[in-house]
């Protein structure tokens, strides 16, 4: 380490500092995508707009894939055997976020969830760590059953929109909710 | 016993020298001149000049951040890599210790006897505030229309950990107190502090379990190492540091899709690099870490995927000072990302000059309190996927 006494390069501004340089210059790039959904994902969102949630399931190993992809990642073989889950699943983590993407304050906080579906015959060879599942939000639940921990294995499944508002997207499905029993 | 390395060298590699800069929350240097001033520091504490390197390893985290599209070409002349074999590496947040794991295959293949190794970040530029630029990292089929915020993603992972390990926020929190204390000593710190686990618990909720000081802030800044050949290693100094191993991997993206308690890709990479070093007990056999700590939990999950405590038992131990400075395994001496800061590709390289100081008793104030012969850096990256460590002996 250099010596205590020397003072590392590198010079702090404030942000008032930073808007009073000469020369500052300001740009917002311009760019804007379309993205295609490719061959997997494109079925999976015809079928969230159908209400149904698909994965593909490997001829290999049996590994079912929630979200699809079109092969298997361990085999590295084509998966192509199609299958349709319940949309049943138990709550793997939850949280709680009240900031926006970027970074502003949320008025009304959102509930955030990983949810492991329930994937009939999928033989997951006692390997617990890999699993079908999606990213979406929670409702129906409160920010207290996040932090207290009830939240999590709670069982749950989707809540849709209603059929004329879907559009082939994972926001037709508006969240998942508890399955009252 | 002894296991046999599990690939063929051309030559030992070892490190004989670093430099640093300041880390601030934002910086008058553009950050080719940042990365310059870490590479001449680096240069002028191996007593080499620019002349005296062969290749250049170049590092830096998304070309978003700094606002400038083809980040190694740009940082190229302020890294010394001017008509050399010169490449820039990336995999997300694991960049900085990737940077010496891609400098050590440049060595140890026999192509180049010296390598300049920098790292630069300067997230500053991005406005209104760096995190938008993370929008850019989610999958845009699946993802980006839920309108996620990168913390997301950790507050899932602290979530499920605190569950899974039964740790309390409390706890986790005592990993953010100890190192922004530890960086009270880094000359380069920029959130150093002495504060309490009440600060961490009273600062803001972010995304619950996320607090404010339960995350690394937003940097710039730059470090840079001089690795070289066994034979010029012992013609530069009396005192080289060895890198005895290096293990990387990437699992998939889809981090939805495992289990989020214990990352399986940091293991995988640990156990590469650990067989390269001969390593077959790293919790007795390692004296030292500087496992990867953008978050607290971080810290300690990245602890128990590195092996130097059981899965889940990394919180027992934090609490016991196992971890501190003068405890049995000292983790994070440095400050780490909480304490020094979090400029991403200079902040993992940052982790990998501790080890270098540290094995070199040149820490200072910082020194662990044991005497030290090997140490371990890790870093970690992208979509909960990148897992990158490197071993360090004297």
């Amino acid at each position: 380490m250099p010596d205590g006494g020397k003072k590392l390069p590198g010079t702090y501004l404030s942000d008032k500092d930073l808007r009073a340089l000469p020369g500052l210059v300001e740009h917002t790039p311009e760019a804007k995508y379309m993205f295609s959904a490719g061959q997997a994902q494109s079925r999976f969102l015809q079928g969230l707009r159908e209400g149904r949630i698909l994965g593909v399931r490997c001829p290999r190993c049996g590994r079912v894939y929630v979200p699809p992809r079109s092969y298997c990642e361990y085999c590295f073989a084509p998966t192509g055997e199609w299958v349709e889950v319940s949309g049943e699943g138990e709550v793997h983590t939850a949280v709680v976020s009240y900031i926006s993407t970027f970074r502003e304050r949320m008025e009304k906080p959102e509930i955030i969830a990983v949810v492991r579906l329930y994937a009939p015959g999928y033989s997951g060879k006692g390997d617990e760590y890999e699993f079908p599942g999606m990213f979406h939000k929670l409702c129906g639940v409160s920010e207290e059953d996040v932090m207290t921990g009830r939240v999590i294995g709670m069982k749950v499944r989707p809540r849709w929109r209603p059929p004329e508002e879907r559009i082939g997207s994972v926001t037709d499905l508006e969240c998942f909710e508890p399955v009252k029993s | 016993m002894v296991s046999r390395p599990n690939i063929h060298v051309k030559s030992k590699v070892a490190v004989v020298g670093a430099g640093i800069t300041l880390f601030r929350r934002r910086m008058l240097e553009t950050p080719r001149e940042l990365a310059w001033e870490a590479a001449k520091q680096a240069l002028d504490s191996a007593g080499l000049t620019i002349r005296d390197i062969d290749c250049v390893v170049i590092g830096s985290a998304p070309d978003a951040f700094d606002g400038v599209h083809m980040k190694g070409e740009y940082l190229a002349d302020g890294s010394g890599g001017l008509f050399k074999p010169t490449v820039r590496v990336y995999v997300g947040g694991g960049t900085g210790v990737f940077v010496p794991i891609a400098a050590w295959w440049h060595v140890a293949s026999g192509l180049c006897r010296t390598v300049l190794a920098v790292a630069e970040e300067k997230m500053s530029p991005a406005r209104p505030h760096p995190q938008g630029v993370f929008a850019y990292i989610w999958d845009p089929v699946l993802e980006r229309p839920l309108g996620p915020n990168l913390l997301w993603i950790f507050a899932l992972e602290m979530r499920r950990y605190m569950h899974k390990c039964n740790a309390s926020k409390e706890t986790i929190a005592l990993v953010s107190v100890k190192n922004k204390r530890n960086a009270l000593d880094h000359p380069a710190a920029q959130a150093a502090a002495n504060i309490t686990v009440e600060d961490v618990l009273n600062s803001e909720v972010l995304v619950w379990p996320v607090n404010r000081l339960d995350v690394s802030p937003v940097s710039d800044g730059a470090a840079a190492l001089v690795l070289a050949s066994e034979n010029e290693a012992r013609r530069i100094t009396d005192s080289p540091v060895w890198i005895e191993g290096v293990g990387w991997t990437l699992d998939n993206t889809h981090w939805y899709n495992r289990e989020l308690g214990y990352p399986r890709y940091v293991q995988y990479a640990a156990r590469m690099a650990y067989k390269m070093a001969a390593i077959e007990r790293p919790w007795r056999d390692i004296d030292f870490a500087e496992p990867y700590d953008p978050f607290d939990y971080k810290e300690l999950h990245h602890i128990e995927g590195l092996m130097l405590a059981r899965p889940c038992e990394a919180p027992k131990l934090l609490e016991e000072g196992w971890f501190d400075r003068s405890g049995e395994l000292p983790t994070s001496p440095s400050g780490g990302l909480l304490g020094v800061g979090n400029p991403i590709a200079a902040a993992g390289l940052m982790k990998a000059a501790e080890l270098f100081w540290q094995l070199r008793y040149e820490a200072g104030a910082r020194q662990v309190k044991k005497p030290v012969h090997r140490g371990v850096a890790q870093a970690w990256g992208d979509l909960m996927q990148a897992g990158t460590v490197v071993v360090m002996g004297n």
